[in-house]
């Protein structure tokens, strides 16, 4: 009985070994050698080169998991108050905010930071009303310079906007998911025990809704970290993550696949250390994000 | 004679136009074991709900030791709930869930009546791990400090839910049908202890169940609601051997309820036979219901009989066999411990304190005919289901 049931997970065990654990075998293969030409034509010769050459990179690194962790937290503080406030309310209420929540997601991403990069140029629609308003000459007679428009394109913000706008619904469902399941009568039992309703969210919502925050934190972080799509047309080439150094690697100018493959290693590596400590916190509750 | 701590006055509760308590009257005593009797829906825990704070009632006062509540909010109110599925906090240990209402700052003495003057006070730790190991003792819970409450049983968390109202010291606990998710045999262990802990915390227990031989058990005074209005207040003895009504009557234990005319002070009619009961102070002729308990019936032979009839089905339940006897098309249920088999003709004998006389009610040909027992016997032994939110 038992055995025929397992029979089930065939098809996913497979797909799991064909498109997960094999690719990463490479990937791994890949970051632990180099190409080296030889009479014989070019062959994988093992070396550790390819991480500690990374060290050039460190800017990188570091301007991706800060980005991505400044759109966490914006999405955090965006999204929890949204989610408490949506599961309070009514289903009518709750119906017409979840729509407007998944509306843009149902349309293609690359459109959706298209029309972010209409908005943000230095000629867009944005720079364009201000201008119209006056806000561009009442900013240069406050403080007495000579701009044409607000630099918003090719900026961190821009950037961490793109992210926040792309991933703000995946901090939402999770919260929201957790706090309609919160029952009623825990909250009721607090204000019975005396809490008002600050010491309500703070001793029990708050911590009931853990598991929500670690999912929509890992389910925000982990797109925002590697993303190259974002950056590269919002920051305009000068905001260059993780992404676009690794996207470089394997079909930009810059092409070293090893490198590449070194690099994604870390980066999954350090990923998967800043969501085990996240976990933590969630108190295991989290853990089936991680797959 | 204790002295009274909270009143309801004319206080009426409808949702979405529905009257879910219809200007009800009631006060509890303090130190004092209250049961709110009723089926579902009749308004008992929306009650118990307005004395919680939880809900505002559409219409009439609340009163607490004198003062006018309606506007506390729940957190300020000196009274805790034990709520029918627990509530009990699944992130804390039971050691924490017992603790938190204790680690709130609490207003002091008074404050509730007189907002804008925030005193509060703050317990130490050390007093904080006094009254919660005393109380996890009272509630025979020692060792559990620092299990996880989900791992425990129904009445272990059941014993929690209890150690976390009483443990704040309230004046009055309010408890929300807290044994219906309790096996039979658990909860008569229960019945014991909430009764024990109730005399040795010297609190009024204002207790709301569909369970009559729960109320009945445990209850200083027993209060049956039906449709949001109260049907009787009195003692257990009061509501079983004199109910006002049918509906009381019928509720409360098994019941042949018939009609009948009271032709003098202490002479009823019933099937066009003269019995002698203690009951006085109607009219002459004045139509009546009459209520006989079937453990009052004694069966003799059809000769001697006051009334005679023939047995329909016969049901062993033990102590005794649960008779259905046709009189003149009219059944009742008998219970007795001599066995009559089907289709014997038997006579029936009632002493004159077997017979309880009550006013017409609108209650009165609802209840009390045992003519499709069968159904009616499932209906009193199912489970009644879980009636929290019917109400709200």
């Amino acid at each position: 009985m038992k055995n025929k049931r397992s029979l089930f997970a065939v098809p996913y065990v497979i797909w799991m070994a064909l498109f997960v654990v094999i690719p990463i075998i490479i990937m791994l293969v890949y970051s632990l050698t180099v190409t080296v030409d030889t009479a014989q034509g070019e062959v994988l010769q093992g070396s550790l080169s390819n991480f500690t050459g990374m060290t050039l990179y460190a800017s990188v690194f570091g301007r991706s998991f800060w980005l991505a962790l400044v759109a966490t937290l914006i999405c955090l503080a965006l999204g929890y108050p949204a989610a408490y406030l949506m599961s309070r309310e009514g289903e009518g209420f709750k119906r017409v905010a979840m729509a407007l929540i998944m509306l843009p997601m149902w349309m293609n991403f690359l459109l959706r930071t298209y029309s972010w990069m209409a908005i943000l140029e230095n000629n867009g629609l944005l720079n364009q009303l201000l201008r119209k308003l006056g806000i561009i000459a009442l900013y240069n007679r406050l403080t007495g310079s000579d701009i044409e428009y607000f630099q918003m394109i090719r900026t961190p913000g821009a950037v961490v906007l793109g992210m926040v706008y792309n991933y703000l619904p995946f901090m939402i469902l999770p919260i929201y998911t957790v706090l309609t399941k919160l029952d009623p009568k825990l909250i009721e039992a607090a204000q019975d025990l005396g809490a008002n309703s600050a010491t309500v969210f703070r001793r029990v919502t708050l911590p009931l809704s853990v598991s929500g925050i670690v999912s929509g934190v890992t389910m925000v972080f982990v797109p925002s970290v590697s993303t190259f799509a974002i950056s590269r047309l919002l920051g305009g080439g000068t905001q260059m993550m993780l992404g676009d150094l690794i996207e470089n690697q394997f079909l930009g100018g810059a092409y070293n696949p090893h490198l590449g493959a070194a690099i994604s290693m870390v980066m999954m590596v350090i990923v998967v250390i800043c969501m085990l400590v996240m976990n933590h916190f969630g108190d295991g509750e989290g853990e089936a994000v991680m797959l | 004679m204790s002295k009274e701590l909270i009143r309801l006055k004319d206080v009426t509760m409808s949702f979405d136009g529905e009257t879910v308590l219809d200007n009800l009257n009631i006060y509890f005593n303090d130190k004092e074991f209250l049961t709110l009797l009723g089926p579902s829906g009749c308004g008992k825990t929306t009650t118990l709900r307005i004395i919680g704070g939880f809900q505002t009632p559409t219409s009439g006062d609340v009163f607490f030791d004198g003062v006018r509540i309606n506007d506390v909010p729940p957190h300020l109110r000196k009274v805790n709930t034990v709520f029918q599925k627990y509530a009990l906090f699944p992130h804390l240990n039971v050691y924490d869930n017992v603790a938190f209402g204790l680690r709130i700052p609490k207003e002091a003495d008074g404050g509730a009546d007189k907002p804008g003057k925030r005193q509060t006070v703050k317990l130490s730790k050390s007093e904080i791990d006094a009254r919660v190991r005393e109380m996890l003792e009272i509630v025979s819970l020692k060792g559990f400090e620092h299990r996880s409450v989900t791992s425990l049983s129904g009445g272990q968390q059941q014993r929690v839910a209890i150690a976390r109202a009483l443990v704040n010291r309230p004046k009055v606990l309010l408890l929300d049908e807290p044994l219906g998710a309790l096996d039979m045999r658990l909860r008569k262990d229960m019945q014991q202890e909430l009764k024990r802990i109730q005399q040795q915390m010297e609190i009024t227990f204002i207790y709301v169940t569909h369970d009559q031989e729960e109320a009945l058990a445990m209850s200083d005074t027993v209060v049956v609601m039906n449709e949001g209005k109260i049907q009787q207040i009195g003692t257990p003895e009061d509501i079983y051997n004199e109910p006002k009504n049918a509906f009381v009557a019928d509720f409360i234990g098994e019941s042949n309820i018939v009609d009948g005319i009271m032709r003098e002070d202490r002479v009823v009619e019933i099937f066009n036979r003269r019995f002698a009961c203690l009951d006085a102070g109607f009219e002459k002729d004045e139509p009546v219901d009459v209520v006989i308990r079937p453990e009052d019936v004694d069966i003799v032979g059809e000769a001697e009989g006051q009334l005679r009839g023939v047995v329909t089905s016969v049901t062993f339940k033990g102590v005794h066999y649960d008779t259905i006897v046709d009189f003149y098309g009219f059944k009742w249920l008998i219970q007795t411990t001599d066995y009559c088999p089907v289709d014997s003709h038997i006579g029936i004998r009632i002493d004159p304190d077997g017979i309880h006389v009550m006013k017409k009610s609108k209650y009165s040909g609802m209840f009390g005919d045992y003519s499709s027992y069968s159904e009616e016997y499932d209906e009193i032994n199912r489970e009644e289901p879980e009636v929290s939110g019917d109400e709200e």
